[in-house]
Formats: C-alpha cells, structure tokens, sequence
C-alpha cells in the first residue's frame, strides 16, 4: 500500500529525472538524428566537442558570468540584508521592495532591461547624460555585454538572496551581541566577529547556490544578445541549445552537458566536504 | 535581531547615523523595486514618439492606454496569457499530487527501503534538469508528448525539494493521530484525507506558492517542448514578439505579462516573504 502512494514519485522521478540523466550519458556517445535508431560513435562526440573553437569561448564567458555574478551579486545581498535586520518598524516594506523583481518573470525584466540599456535613447544612458556621464555602448559591444547581463541578473534574483539572509539572523543568539556590547565591541566588530561567523553556513550554502545556478546562465544571454556581439555572451548552455536545438547534434549537446554536470557535482562535493571540515573544527 | 541595541538606538549619533544608512537603503530599493514597474507602466501608455523623443517624461502628455486593447488582442497577449495559466495549473497539481502522496508514504506509511527511496529523489537536487534538458526532450518525444502540455506538467512533477518538505511537514505531526484512526480502522487512503491533508494547509500552501512561481518564471523547458507557436505561454511568446512588435505595444504586452504575479505578490505577501524564503534555495 506504501508503495502506491509512491507511484506518481517513481513516475515523475523515474521517467523525467533519472531516465533523462542515464539516456543523456548514453547518446553522448551515440549519433541520432530522431528518425533513424541511434548508432553508437565511441567518444566522436566529445572529440567534436574539444575541436569546436566556441566550447572555449562559451567556458570563458560562462566563468566571466560566474566571476563577475560573486563579485558583484555576492556582497550586495548580504549588505542589503545587515542594514535591513536593523530596521525595526517598517520592516515588511523593505522586504516587499527587494522581493518585487523576483516575481517579475525573467523574460519580462529581460526584455525591459533591454529597453533601459538602449544606447540610443534607454533610461541608463539618459540618466548617465544628466550628469554628463556616458554613453556606455551596453549591450551593444562585446566589452560591456556580459557586464550588462550580470547586472540585471543581480537585480533580478537578489531578493530571494537577501530574504534567506534575513531568516537566519533572525537565529542569532542574542545574548551573542549582548556580551560583546558589554565587553565594548563596536557595532562593526560585532558585525564583523559575530554577524558573518554566524551566517557562515547560510554564506556557504547560498555561495554554492550562486555558482551551481550562474553556471547554467541561458536566459538572459538567450534573450538580451542571443550570444553575441562577437559571441561575447555565449554561454555552456546556449551552446547546448545551439547543438541540441539549432544544429540537431544531440549527441555533442549531450556530450557537452554530461561535462557540465561532472563539474557541477564536483562543486557540491567540495562544498559538502568544506562544510563537513567546519563543523568538526 | 540586535545588531544594534536599543540602548545604542538612544545615542544621538548612532540614531543619526542608523536612521540615515536605512533611509538610503529605501531609497535605492524604491528605486530598483518600484521604479522599473513604474517606466513599464509609463512606457505601455506612451506613443512611441515619445519613447525616443522624451525619454526621462515622467508622464506622457497624451497617454495612450489604447496600446493595451492592441497587445491583448492583435499581439493576442490574452491568448498567451491564458496558455501561461494552462501551464502553471498543470504543473502547480501535478507537484502538489507528487509531493503529497510522495512525503505521506515516506513519513508515515514509511515503506521497505524508504530510506534509499527519499535519498534518491534527494540525489536528484544535485543534477539540474537543464543538464540533462536534451535527453528529457528526446524522451517526451519518444512518449508523443511534444506540443502537449503534459511534457510541461509531467517533468514538473519531479521537484525533490516539495517532497522534502511534504515529508518534514508530515513528519512533525503528532504519531499518536496515526495510531487512534488505524485504530478507528481507517486504511491509508482514509488517514491521507481526513486525517493528514485537513492538518496539512500551511504545508500545501507553501509548495503551492513555490509550484506557481517556479513555473510560472520558466523559459527554458518550455521554449523546448513547446515548438507550436499558438500554445506557447506567454514567456515564450514575448521573446519572440520583441523582435516583431513596434515598441511602445510591447511595453504594453509586458505591463500585461508583469501584472498578475505582481499583483499575486501584492495579495499574497506576507506568506510569500514569510514561507518563501528559501525558495531562492530552490534555483
């Protein structure tokens, strides 16, 4: 009887997570075209892939999202959540504030952000001539593109961030802060020696959760350049796309996503053992 | 929180200093949270003269809400609005069903090998579905699901992170219910529905919102399953209307597309900012 209530899970999981994830390992050595049965190729997928000169230019431009997203998109949340954990009355209108942009669906934000980077007449390069700053070419050249990319999509998902944020220093012992104020540390050291020790499983988990999702960056390259100028915004899985959706490759598409997962698992591995070090320590 | 005390609060220059950090702060979060909605709106009711001429206009000098009858009816933003809710429907009771049924067996039925069973929908936390997104579409044609909405509904089903909280939530409950309805002689089915479920809401709401948000922001999978362009949901839709429409009419079908979660934000709040915390966890 257990086992029937089981059966929508084994049907979701089985035929729509874990069958994916085998057939994926399977045709990434395979060839097929969807009308043809597949043919086994060894590793001619993976050899196609090392030789494509884009992979090069995607894993660079999916490391330069990824790098630029921590600099910019890691601090910013958890400053934003300190000076919010300090406010005592209208605390809910802040909260409202930072979480409007994540329920705004991305395509939308995306295609508005589009309009606000126009070179010729969008709000940022208006706004940047008042003060007689400007124009930045955004999306327009491929120096500026990816920039533009990691800054809306900041914007977009930093409420989410900074409401977890808030969640857990909600947890902080607050006879913590008491003795340390007794003991005469300043508001800043006790930022600095209580606040971020404490949040540092939270700071651990959602570092991972930055970096496991940037790397999978689609939609805003899909939809604000489309990869380009210069392909200077093509990322691992627009390339993905592009193989599997454009050319019909889907072994290489597969081949490629396989390597995409390796590295992802081996992310939260190392994030698994890093935290298993800190809480024996 | 007690980053700052109260005592602290009282000492003119921290007050000074403190007050004038969170008036910046809400300064910028009304810039970056109300401001683009408010440009939208701006944008969706000017004529496209203005757009390009009057940039930083405030309001326009003559509005044009005309521009919203054009993009519900010739782009047919109400057509792809409405395929927008199929979708979210479908998806929002197939995880609903999977997750019920998947956290009531493993926590209070708890099977042969419940364990391994939990551990690997777990597991699957670790891949993210874009990863194996060929695969997936190879397999929903092999089933004949390509340009049904199944193809959206069913995968959606298969969210490890509602299970997990299906199964903490019912794992919270008092056991000693369990025991008095078996009791009682009711079988599962009956422990499910007039025990579980009437104590379930907070849970059930929890994972709805999570459900209803999740697929309702999706581009990727349903810009793969869904090639037919008159069943695409309205994300899909736009970003193929935006190379097409004139400007000041895609603003307008944005606004469109924007209102009703922002306006299920606006209803719904206190419980999204409350229980959905952690749907940032989710990714």
């Amino acid at each position: 009887m257990a086992f029937l209530f089981l059966v929508p899970a084994f049907v979701a999981f089985g035929v729509f997570s874990y069958w994916p994830m085998i057939r994926g390992l399977l045709i990434s050595f395979q060839e097929t075209n969807l009308v043809d049965p597949a043919t086994w190729v060894g590793l001619d997928n993976f050899t196609a892939l090392v030789r494509d000169p884009l992979l090069y230019t995607a894993i660079a431009n999916t490391l330069l999202f990824v790098g630029l997203g921590l600099l910019i998109g890691f601090p910013a949340p958890l400053i934003l959540a300190t000076v919010m954990s300090t406010v005592r009355k209208g605390a809910g209108v802040y909260r409202f504030l930072v979480y409007l942009p994540v329920v705004i669906p991305p395509v939308v934000a995306i295609l508005l952000w589009k309009w606000f980077y126009d070179p010729g007449h969008g709000l940022f390069n208006e706004l940047l001539g008042l003060i007689g700053a400007g124009p930045l070419p955004w999306l327009e050249s491929p120096r500026t593109a990816m920039l533009s990319l990691v800054i809306q999509s900041t914007w977009a998902w930093m409420g989410s961030t900074v409401l977890i944020y808030l969640a857990a220093m909600v947890t902080i012992p607050a006879e913590l802060y008491e003795a340390a104020q007794m003991d005469g540390a300043s508001i800043a050291r006790r930022l600095w020696h209580i606040t971020l020790p404490q949040l540092r499983p939270t700071i651990g988990l959602l570092l991972l959760l930055q970096l496991v999702s940037t790397t999978q960056v689609f939609t805003e390259p899909y939809v604000f350049t489309d990869g380009g100028p210069e392909n200077s915004t093509l990322t691992i899985l627009l390339l993905i796309f592009r193989y599997a959706f454009r050319d019909g490759a889907y072994g290489q598409a597969a081949a490629l996503a396989f390597l995409l997962a390796i590295f992802l698992g081996l992310m939260s591995a190392i994030y698994l053992r890093a935290t298993r070090t800190w809480g024996s320590a | 929180m007690s980053l700052i005390s109260h005592v602290e609060e009282r000492r003119p220059a921290v007050r000074a200093a403190v007050r004038t950090i969170q008036w910046l702060t809400l300064a910028v979060l009304l810039l970056i949270g109300i401001g683009p909605l408010y440009m939208t709106v701006k944008g969706a009711v000017s004529p496209a003269t203005d757009l390009i001429a009057k940039p930083l206009e405030l309001w326009p000098g003559d509005p044009r809400p005309e521009n919203f009858g054009t993009a519900w009816n010739d782009l047919g933003i109400g057509h792809y609005l409405l395929n927008t809710v199929q979708v979210v429907g479908g998806s929002w009771a197939v995880q609903i069903i999977v997750a019920i049924t998947a956290g009531y067996s493993l926590s209070v039925l708890k099977p042969a090998l419940g364990k391994l069973i939990y551990g690997a929908i777990l597991a699957t936390m670790f891949v993210p579905y874009t990863v194996s997104m060929t695969s997936l579409f190879l397999t929903i044609i092999d089933l004949g699901l390509v340009d049904s909405y199944w193809s959206i509904w069913l995968p959606a089903g298969a969210s490890a992170f509602n299970v997990l909280l299906a199964k903490r939530f019912f794992d919270a409950l008092p056991p000693e219910l369990f025991a008095a309805a078996r009791v009682d002689g009711a079988n599962s089915w009956q422990l499910l529905t007039r025990i579980v479920l009437p104590m379930s809401r907070p849970i059930l709401a929890v994972i709805s919102l999570i459900a209803i948000m999740h697929s309702w922001k999706d581009f990727i999978w349903p810009l793969v399953a869904i090639t037919d362009p008159d069943k695409q949901p309205i994300s899909v839709a736009l970003a193929t209307l935006a190379d097409q429409a004139p400007q000041d009419v895609l603003i307008a079908s944005m606004a469109l597309a924007l209102a009703p979660p922002v306006l299920l934000f606006l209803v719904f709040q206190k419980y999204v900012v409350a229980g959905l915390g952690f749907t940032g966890v989710k990714g």
